[in-house]
């Protein structure tokens, strides 16, 4: 699968999609999900809690293992999706709709800074896994 | 996103073909196939190799006499501490064959050749890195072995668990680690492509190890180095069933267990937030504080479970909390296995 070209990405494997209202909405990327296998826990911020670019903010735990998801640009947290409790292994059926938080970004100039799509596969093809 | 990946004993494995979740299904309601090649084969050979088990292992071989019978036992140190669990076949009165865990193996087959060397020297080790191990599990293993090797079924239809046959240069043993019936088959390394294509043709998936862990941790065995090592006696990681202490006869690591009563147990664990229990995590109690030594989801229950080892006046039904990241968590103890042959049995 590929990673869209309406995306924005990070070298953590998150991606990052600007919605209408100008919030974003951020998820793990396709590779991620099939490094870490079938999803089973997520664990989302607190709605209101204001992030640091690069902040741990929220956590997956598949069957193998557990891992930090990081904040993308500064912000403030806008939603999560609590569909995801219930439901984590929609994460590993369709990662690019599976959004995990939404945030108001400070700065919308941070996101347009951030990875497009063939960037991100460069980092994915450098990873020697 | 930080990756910290799970690590099986420090083996670059397949942790998973497809789905860990499917494929664990897959062995409870069915079956599929491990290429557990990594472990290793050793025969013991020569007059007076069951007096010399019998002081070697912390369980008893005398329980062994039929041929092909099989036993679980720790081979422990002076201190109590394991050096590995092992299964013992009895082949006849002066051979004795035991398969041993893969990163422990080397050290294993030097302290039994240390301790021959003293107690019996006149006996022959030695180990078989040329035999590869393919575990069937599941409902269905032991039929799909006996399609995909003929002449099998006649020689291992009768087997009880926990025994096993040869046939020619293989060896099958209806043993296991996913607490589902079927085989255990070791094979010449060279042979056993064909006869893992063979299982695949006949419909039996491959397994990844991530799979053969969850598995096990519902079945409620201890994996070595997890649960148990050389700082843990193995009254005090739940195997105090493998340990003979009322026969006469002694063993390497006897005088300490009778002088050190357990203060600590392995219990099971079943979270009762949401979250995952995992290997290292702390667990406090009403009697002192634990660990989790194996911890994960557990695809037959849909919850998370444990095993921990935790103060011995912890008691099933108690509450505990378990600090996972920065949040306090509750679980219940239980009384593991978790599942076994199809079904949760919590």
């Amino acid at each position: 699968m590929s990673n869209p070209a309406n995306l924005k990405y990070t070298a953590s494997h998150e991606w990052v999609k600007t919605e209408t209202d100008g919030n974003i909405s951020v998820g793990i990327t396709q590779h991620a999900q099939e490094l870490l296998g079938d999803m089973v826990f997520v664990e989302t911020p607190a709605v209101g809690r204001k992030l640091k670019a690069k902040e741990e903010c929220a956590v997956v735990e598949s069957v193998k293992a557990a891992a930090d998801i990081y904040a993308p640009v500064n912000g403030v947290v806008t939603a999560v999706n609590s569909k995801l409790d219930s439901t984590p292994e929609d994460i590993n059926a369709d990662p690019y709709r599976s959004w995990m938080f939404r945030m108001k970004p400070d700065n919308p100039a941070d996101v347009a800074a951030l990875m497009d799509a063939k960037a991100y596969q460069a980092v994915v093809d450098s990873e020697a896994h | 996103m930080g990756a910290k990946m799970v690590d099986f004993g420090g083996w670059d494995m397949p942790v998973n073909y497809g789905s860990q979740i499917d494929e664990h299904h897959q062995v409870r309601n069915d079956c599929g196939m491990f290429d557990v090649s990594h472990m290793r084969v050793v025969d013991m050979k020569g007059t007076g190799v069951r007096d010399f088990l019998r002081y070697l292992l912390a369980n008893n071989v005398d329980k062994l006499t039929s041929p092909g019978k099989a036993l679980y036992s720790c081979m422990l140190l002076d201190n109590g501490g394991v050096i590995d669990d092992l299964i013992v076949y009895f082949m006849k009165e002066d051979w004795f064959r035991i398969v041993v865990n893969a990163g422990t193996a080397d050290k294993d087959i030097t302290w039994m050749k240390q301790q021959a060397a003293q107690h019996a020297p006149k006996l022959v080790i030695n180990d078989h890195p040329e035999l590869a191990m393919i575990a069937v599990q599941g409902p269905n293993a032991r039929a799909k072995v006996w399609e995909a090797l003929p002449g099998s079924r006649e020689l291992t239809e009768k087997l009880v668990p926990f025994s096993a046959a040869e046939m020619g240069t293989m060896f099958i043993a209806r043993t296991g680690y996913t607490g589902e019936d079927g085989f255990e088959v070791m094979i010449p390394a060279n042979a056993a492509p064909y006869f893992w294509a063979t299982l695949a043709e006949k419909g039996v998936k491959p397994i990844g190890l991530g799979a053969r862990d969850t598995l096990r941790l519902e079945a409620g065995m201890n994996l070595y180095g997890q649960d148990m090592d050389e700082t843990i006696n193995p009254l005090e990681a739940g195997l105090a069933w493998t340990v003979d202490l009322k026969s006469q006869r002694d063993f390497i690591g006897k005088s300490t267990l009778l002088a050190n009563p357990p203060t600590r147990k392995l219990v099971g664990l079943v979270l009762l937030d949401r979250g995952v229990l995992r290997g290292h995590q702390k667990v406090h109690t009403d009697h002192g504080e634990g660990e989790i030594t194996s911890g994960s989801f557990s695809p037959t229950l849909e919850k998370s479970i444990a095993l921990a080892r935790v103060p011995i006046g912890v008691q099933i039904s108690d509450t505990v909390q378990v600090l996972i990241r920065d949040k306090m968590l509750s679980a219940k103890v239980v009384k593991y296995p978790f599942a076994r042959n199809g079904k949760g049995l919590i």
